[in-house]
């Protein structure tokens, strides 16, 4: 298997394995169910790194998984199952789950509406904010780069079918994920639009648009936008 | 110096010196047949060879996660270096296309390619041995029905000496015994089948027979268990009721385990889950009943006096420890006494893969957690979620320790550092 290439990445997926401290666990990431014949129980292995409602857990790298889209969410399941998305413990969970219920397990979770937790505030310099804020709303077209909200939905919720939501994310997790397709660890169904924008990030801009995304304070109960409402500056395989 | 060393000193002498000898006399070849290749099969031989396709998983070494099945490539770790597992479509150039069926019969029973060179033993044709002419030839037909896949076969990169191949007389003369399956007259047919089945194409000796440092293994060890190498999964004894032997299982739950994954008395994870999803969840009710006659009427052989709960070893602060974690984690799931909600939470307490010696299986899988494999008989598992980043060494190794002697299990307490080795592993 093919791991990390960058040391960056490699701190990243470390702390991710590697557990800091002993941590006190909420309420809400510890196995409970109330009906064993149900989708509930059935996802009781997602939990303590997702979240009952797949909301996050209050500290750790896991991202919130709560209604993103469907489609992006089985797609990334089933990419764990293949190997073509790389993360050891996911790939070893869903190693031998059929498609059927994989889709099942991504439309629970697409369904879940539950509260943003709480958010670490990244300390970011002014600079640093301009240049993150104008990465989501606006672009740099000097860089020939496109807004996040022009795909990412301009509530940040994704789209339909197949583009995740990005609010309430850990700067972490962007930071990793976006590092990964700049280096060719993490794939998306060709033609690749998010290949074609990480290669155009660089270090400072990747943290820039983490650290903005985290200081946002997410819609409530908001759903990502509707498939292919409005035409979108890249192709993207995953809309098809 | 060790005696594992001396061991492979000796054996090696014996096998250098055994393939100088062989140089000489290396197989080759077969003869050309001219009635061969045999490619009239009918769809009712086809259909039979891929059945036992399943029951001998060879898709799970042929194909490269992820790749088209059969086509090979997979990268196979051994403690010797690493073998690339080749294509067995029937592409004309790469594959086995060329092939005769006497040639893939040799393979099967004797361990001898097409051209002549020796196989290594991670190809299991120390247990295909057993596998009948009549089945081999299925088999064969079935994979020459398949579509072609032009993929080259990618070199072994085994260490010297192991690089030689010819090394490989001095370990079969050791280790690799040639023959047909013989039915015992003694028993009945469906024991027999279940025999056929789980000594040959199931090959179940491979992992649940301990291997030496030679990747060798005795017949008077056969389902013995053993760590498997390279995959940090022990790999349970068939002969012990303290570890996976059935003896005390019903037909009905060991038919369950093989073919839906889960059962009222323990659930697969690990390498038997990859087993199941990819072979016996697809085996015949006939054959997976035949299969735990055999596997239930194998002879245990624990020969001392069941252990006694080992609850006296653990200090009173580190059993509330583990009963604390247990009740706040798992007690949800597999219930405050232990019992669990099978089959979809296997029962911790009497359940044998929890209490056996070896702890490892059990360490993993509360820093893992894991989903059984989605069968036919049971597409939507339930599954446990990963705890290593919840809980530290001595939790992981408290809740281990509680689940291995409460409720009068007869497991051994586990330390903090058994928990720290397997927790710098990457889960697979």
């Amino acid at each position: 298997m093919k791991f990390v290439t960058t040391p960056l990445l490699g701190a990243i997926l470390f702390c991710a394995v590697v557990p800091v401290e002993a941590q006190s666990q909420a309420a809400d990431a510890t196995p409970a169910f109330r009906k064993l014949d149900s989708v509930e129980a059935r996802v009781q292995g997602c939990v303590t790194c997702h979240g009952q409602q797949g909301q996050g857990t209050a500290n750790g790298y896991f991202p919130r998984i709560a209604g993103k889209p469907a489609g992006y969410l089985y797609n990334q399941l089933i990419a764990f199952r293949n190997g073509t998305r790389h993360y050891p413990p996911m790939n070893y969970l869903v190693a031998y789950l059929p498609d059927a219920y994989l889709k099942e397990m991504a439309e629970h979770f697409a369904a879940q509406r539950p509260a943003y937790s709480p958010q670490e505030r990244p300390v970011l310099s002014a600079a640093a904010v301009a240049r993150g804020q104008m990465l989501v709303t606006a672009g740099d077209p000097k860089k020939g780069l496109p807004a996040c909200i022009a795909c990412h939905g301009a509530n940040l919720m994704g789209m339909e079918p197949g583009i995740p939501g990005l609010a309430g994310l850990r700067p972490a997790y962007v930071v990793g994920q976006l590092t990964r397709w700049r280096v060719g660890e993490r794939h998306a169904a060709e033609p690749d639009c998010m290949k074609r924008i990480a290669n155009r990030l660089t270090d400072e801009d990747i943290s820039a648009v983490a650290g903005y995304l985290a200081l946002q304070t997410p819609a409530t109960n908001a759903s990502p936008e509707p498939s292919n409402l409005v035409r979108m500056p890249f192709a993207c395989g995953s809309q098809r | 110096m060790r005696k594992s060393a001396r061991i492979a000193l000796t054996v090696g002498a014996i096998a250098i010196a055994a393939a100088g000898g062989y140089y000489f006399l290396r197989p080759g070849m077969l003869p050309q047949n001219d009635a061969a290749p045999q490619l009239n099969a009918s769809t009712q031989l086809i259909n039979k060879g891929e059945y036992l396709a399943r029951v001998g998983d060879c898709i799970a070494c042929h194909t490269q996660p992820n790749g088209v099945p059969f086509a090979g490539g997979r990268a196979m770790p051994t403690p010797f270096g690493a073998l690339y597992v080749p294509n067995i479509t029937p592409d004309d150039e790469t594959g086995i296309g060329l092939w005769t069926s006497d040639e893939f019969y040799r393979t099967m029973h004797s361990g001898i390619s097409r051209t002549g060179d020796l196989l290594y033993p991670a190809m299991p044709y120390p247990q295909y041995t057993q596998v009948t002419r009549e089945d081999s030839d299925a088999i064969y037909a079935y994979l020459m029905s398949i579509a072609p896949v032009k993929q080259k076969n990618r070199e072994h990169e085994l260490r010297f000496p192991y690089n030689n191949r010819d090394l490989l007389v001095g370990w079969r003369t050791l280790y690799f015994k040639e023959g047909e399956f013989q039915p015992d007259p003694k028993q009945s047919v469906e024991w027999n089948r279940g025999a056929y089945l789980v000594k040959g194409l199931g090959h179940c000796a491979m992992c649940h027979t301990a291997v030496n440092a030679l990747g060798g293994s005795s017949e008077a060890k056969a389902f013995e268990g053993g760590m498997i190498p390279n995959q940090n999964w022990y790999a349970p004894s068939l002969t012990s009721n303290r570890e996976a032997g059935l003896g005390n299982w019903t037909i009905k739950e060991i038919t369950d385990l093989l073919q839906s994954g889960v059962s009222h008395r323990g659930t697969v994870y690990g390498p038997m889950a990859e087993v199941v999803f990819n072979s016996l969840q697809y085996m015949t009710d006939e054959d997976a009943k035949a299969m735990a006659v055999y596997l239930k009427a194998l002879p245990q052989k624990d020969n001392s006096p069941p252990p006694t709960s080992q609850a006296r070893l653990v200090s009173p602060e580190n059993m509330e420890l583990g009963r604390k974690v247990y009740v706040a984690q798992c007690a949800m799931c597999h219930s405050e006494d232990g019992r669990g909600q099978p089959p979809a939470y296997p029962p911790l307490a009497g359940n044998q893969s929890i209490t056996m010696e070896t702890p490892v299986n059990s360490i993993r899988m509360v820093l893992n957690g894991g989903y059984p494999p989605g069968t036919k008989k049971n597409p939507r598992p339930h599954g446990m979620p990963p705890f290593s980043h919840i809980l530290n060494d001595d939790e992981v190794a408290a809740v281990t320790t509680y689940i291995r002697v409460a409720w009068g299990n007869t497991g051994t307490p586990v330390n903090a550092k058994q928990v720290n080795d397997l927790r710098t592993l990457l889960p697979e």
